[in-house]
């Protein structure tokens, strides 16, 4: 509709702004406009993911030499500025551990989501375009795999299997793509009533070309919503398995398994090993779910409720 | 409205029938829990004579009717670890499980639907936006952390509360509050919709048109309308609850169903898992229809559309 | 005496994007409306018809406020008065009759409730007498066996049956005035027929005032003393329904009048050329002109002034200006 107003036409709306109604102000309508928060906080993670070699002051995984274990961080009292955040149970540099655990994080938020939601999109396509037996087999399942409890039994998965990263990530795809299945479907469903949709195939278009051609670049928009949607509960998805042991392995930096260092000194009140770890879960999470309001907004006004 | 129940039953029926396949086959495949199960060094004949014992040499269509037998008779199976029926081990453990998900359920009204009323009804407000933020809070701290800087907060630093175990009230409150956390959030985002959806309707126009008093109109009216879909997640939160509260049930060392499937997993008591998984499915496919049929029966328009 | 209700000069904006737009969803609307009489509302959707009640009953939806005007009920002015005072008149002394009789009754309230709420709140009724009263309402809008029919819940009624539940709503706090917007728009042809008498009858028993809102000029000529047509927020022109009927002033009435199916009619149906207007970006002068077939040079730069053509019938258009006519008629030869 804004596209509508011309503030230099003959219009009825050239008129004072009425009294009562503030005007808006510029950094919000930039706010509105544009998801700066989210990718303020997003950026800086993705960058520190890449170049986490260049930018951690020590090896991540390798005990600091002549730094005792459990230093505080710089500011406390017996802190030092060479371990800026302090050390852990082996006298590894926090710092480097949280900069190569934003790295395992986001692999497997992205690659997870990814493994997810090419697994739910085929079902939703394939649920919804054949219908039938087909539509019956694949809700069917769907319905039985969300009845499954997902961590419990990604849990599980992960404990049989072994634990390495892409383990993680095909595991956690495996569990959480049912609710594009379900989404997915609905909307194919409706695309397939669709003029452009029917006119391809009475043009004789073979339904894998339509399927490829004219429903998948349709149902693009609403994976990518549900894909900012499932990033976030990967992140922590891996973080509880991590935390358990059974997720990326021992030592290798993983935020969720850092909480678990921290655990047992947590009683004495060495509270930055448990904080700093969540906190970059916290702040990483939060950012997606942003992004996924902001893109939900913005791409597909339909799903808001979702 | 008897050919609606029916059909949903069937639905029910056929979704567990999947499940336990489902359960079943990817437990097979994950892996031979004899070999785990097993002493380290152990000769093949004792693996052998194990494997006889628990009946794994058989085929696995005969595995699975047994499991399926066991299902139906109630024991879901025997214990490897604890050599009891399963089913004896999950009741034992039910009432804990029961105590702290109900604790938890109260947390997340107590929170999650006053905020949605006031978001709803104060819609761009800074109640509203309050709202926003605890919701956009519970889905992305994760409840295990959340459990973790309550222990260091509470336990720790003030010195209120127990770290750990079960007693009395004192000891539910914190895993009460991180596992009611998400919850909580998602019934205040639901609570919102649900309302703003009911106060958009026609029929609170009318009731506005009455002349009746705007609490009236709110407490009255659209207050019940937009609690039924509330009232159906809690239920179900009520149930994911019971069976998927891992690991704060780990943390704070809660003897619950949680525990019991967390040692289970990692003792390898393949029986116990399959038994704990499947019989979590059942009570989740089983609160959903109880759900379905409730709900077409305070809602007609459900019956006659679906 | 003063008429029952007097609406003087109502705007009502929609305000948006921060007050970047505005939208005049009603400039400068009047009508007045004596004690018993009956008025139609007429215009396409989105000329501002339901906007116009919404603001005779200060129920509008969010962004939108009264800009001007005033809205007199009674003698008293209504604009002005606090929502809560507001709240006391509606149901009370004017009743709101909405379109979607499915979806106007809360499903989970028995009839009974939902009828019995105004005369409650208003009539203080309790009791016995509140049921009696209930039954009576019932009866007044023609729903059989009532007594046992005020248990059921709405889904256990028809359509029909339910808009003659919502009749009823509006008869209990006794109104002085009916607002009908598009009461009958949902129905089938038949009920909407019956539905007209249930309404007249209302109308017989409790002597109420009725603005009829439609785009069914049927309708008002079976149901109306008077109509208002409305086109982009203005009433271009009103009168007594017979004159409007037999020579209308503007032509915008006459293109109405001229697409309305008669009957039994063999004349092909005549439909106003072009869309209605975008109220967001109306065009110069006056905002019919795009539209219609007289358009002057005039009318593209100039809005036309309201003329009073008899008493109690007004129209806006430069065609009944002859100076404007002439001048445009010696241009053209």
């Amino acid at each position: 509709m804004a596209s509508t107003f011309d503030q230099t036409g003959p219009s009825a709306t050239a008129v004072a702004v009425p009294q009562g109604v503030p005007r808006r102000r510029r950094w919000i309508a930039l706010l509105h406009d544009w998801p700066v928060l989210p990718l303020a906080i997003l950026v800086p993670f993705v960058l520190i993911a890449i170049f986490a070699n260049g930018i951690a002051p020590y090896d991540p995984t390798e005990p600091i030499p002549g730094a005792k274990i459990f230093e505080p961080p710089f500011w406390m009292p017996g802190g030092s500025t060479r371990w800026l955040l302090g050390t852990d149970f082996q006298s590894r540099d926090i710092l480097s551990r949280l900069l190569f655990g934003a790295r395992v994080s986001l692999i497997v938020g992205v690659a997870g989501t990814l493994v997810a939601g090419s697994i739910g999109t085929a079902f939703g396509i394939l649920s919804g375009y054949f219908g039938g037996w087909v539509d019956q087999v694949i809700m069917r399942i769907t319905d039985a795999w969300l009845a499954l409890p997902a961590l419990v039994f990604a849990l599980f998965l992960a404990t049989m299997v072994g634990p390495s990263m892409w383990n993680i990530v095909i595991i956690l795809g495996c569990v959480y793509w049912t609710r594009y299945a379900r989404v997915i479907r609905g909307e194919v469903l409706s695309l397939r009533e669709r003029e452009f949709v029917k006119l391809a195939e009475i043009a004789g278009a073979s339904r894998t070309r339509v399927i490829l051609r004219h429903i998948l670049p349709n149902v693009m928009n609403s994976a990518m919503v549900l894909a900012s949607l499932t990033i976030g509960v990967v992140i922590i998805a891996e973080a509880s398995l991590s935390f358990l042991g059974v997720g990326v392995p021992a030592p290798q930096p993983a935020w969720g398994s850092m909480l678990s260092d921290g655990r047992s000194m947590l009683m004495v009140g060495d509270w930055w090993l448990t904080v700093f770890p969540g906190i970059c879960i916290l702040l990483v999470v939060l950012a997606t779910q942003l992004l996924g309001d902001w893109l939900r907004v913005r791409l597909d006004p339909q799903l808001r409720n979702l | 409205m008897g050919q609606f129940i029916i059909r949903r039953t069937l639905y029910a029926v056929i979704t567990l029938f999947i499940l336990s396949l489902t359960i079943f086959v990817v437990i097979r495949l994950t892996g031979d829990p004899v070999t785990y199960m097993a002493e380290p060094g152990a000769q093949p004949a004792d693996l052998a004579r194990i494997r006889s014992e628990w009946g794994l040499d058989r085929p696995w269509p005969v595995q699975y009717a047994a499991f399926v037998r066991n299902v139906f008779t109630g024991k879901l199976g025997t214990s490897f670890n604890y050599e009891m029926p399963v089913s004896t081990l999950y009741f034992q453990r039910l009432p804990n499980s029961l105590e702290l998900a109900l604790a938890a359920s109260l947390i997340s009204f107590l929170i999650g639907i006053p905020a949605g009323l006031i978001s709803a009804v104060r819609v761009n407000s800074w109640w509203d936006n309050a709202g926003k933020i605890v919701a956009l809070l519970g889905l992305s701290i994760p409840g295990f952390w959340l459990g973790l800087v309550l222990i260091l907060i509470f336990s720790v630093w003030l010195g209120w509360l127990p770290t750990s175990g079960q007693g009395d009230w004192r000891h539910l409150v914190m895993p009460s509050l991180a596992l009611g956390w998400y919850f909580a959030a998602s019934l205040l985002r639901l609570t919102r919709s649900s309302m703003l959806e009911v106060m958009r309707s026609e029929y609170i126009k009318l009731a506005r048109l009455k002349g009746l008093p705007g609490f009236l109109v709110i407490a009255k009216h659209a207050f019940k309308n937009a609690l039924i879909p509330v009232l159906t997640l809690a239920g179900i939160n009520l149930v994911i609850m019971i069976n998927v509260a891992v690991i704060i049930e780990v943390i704070f060392a809660w003897p619950g169903i949680g525990r019991l499937l967390y040692e289970g997993i990692f003792q390898r008591d393949f029986p116990l898992v399959q038994g704990v998984v499947m019989l979590a499915g059942i009570m989740i496919v089983g609160v959903n229809l109880l759900l379905d049929i409730l709900y077409a029966y305070i809602d007609p328009r459900i019956r006659l559309t679906k | 005496m003063a008429p029952l209700l007097r609406v003087l000069d109502l705007r009502t904006h929609y305000v948006s994007f921060g007050g970047a737009r505005v939208v005049k969803a009603v400039d400068g609307v009047s009508f007045t409306l004596e004690e018993g009489e009956t008025i139609g509302l007429v215009g396409e959707s989105g000329c501002g018809k339901t906007t116009t009640c919404m603001s005779v009953v200060g129920l509008l939806p969010a962004g939108a406020h009264i800009a001007g005007g005033s809205v007199a009920f009674a003698g008293e002015e209504l604009t002005t008065k606090s929502p809560r005072q507001l709240r006391r008149i509606r149901g009370r002394q004017i009743a709101m009759i909405l379109q979607d009789p499915m979806a106007s009754l809360n499903p989970l309230f028995s009839i009974y409730t939902q009828v019995a709420e105004p005369a409650y709140h208003h009539r203080r009724l309790r009791g016995r007498a509140l049921r009696a009263r209930v039954c009576d309402l019932l009866q007044a809008v023609r729903i059989p066996s009532p007594a046992t029919r005020m248990r059921e819940y709405p889904h256990q009624m028809s359509g029909g049956m339910r808009q003659r539940v919502v009749g009823a709503i509006a008869m209990a706090g006794g109104p002085k005035l009916i607002i009908a917007d598009e009461p009958t728009t949902n129905l089938d042809v038949t009920i909407q027929a019956q539905y007209l008498d249930v309404l007249k009858d209302i109308q017989q028993q409790t002597g109420a005032a009725i603005i009829f809102v439609t785009h069914n000029l049927g309708i008002v000529a079976r149901m109306c003393d008077k109509m208002a047509v409305m086109y982009a927020g203005k009433i271009v022109e009103q009168g007594a329904v017979r004159d409007l009927f037999a020579t209308p002033k503007h032509p915008y009435t006459e293109a109405l009048l001229g697409a309305t199916p008669k009957l039994g009619s063999k004349e092909p149906l005549y439909a106003i050329p072009g869309h209605p207007p975008n109220l967001a970006q109306l065009p110069r002068g006056c905002a019919f002109h795009p539209r219609c077939p007289h358009a002057m040079p005039q009318c593209l730069s100039e809005e036309p002034a309201e003329r009073t053509i008899a008493p109690g019938w007004t129209a806006k258009c430069w065609l009944l200006d002859h100076t404007a006519k002439e001048r445009y008629a010696s241009a053209t030869a």
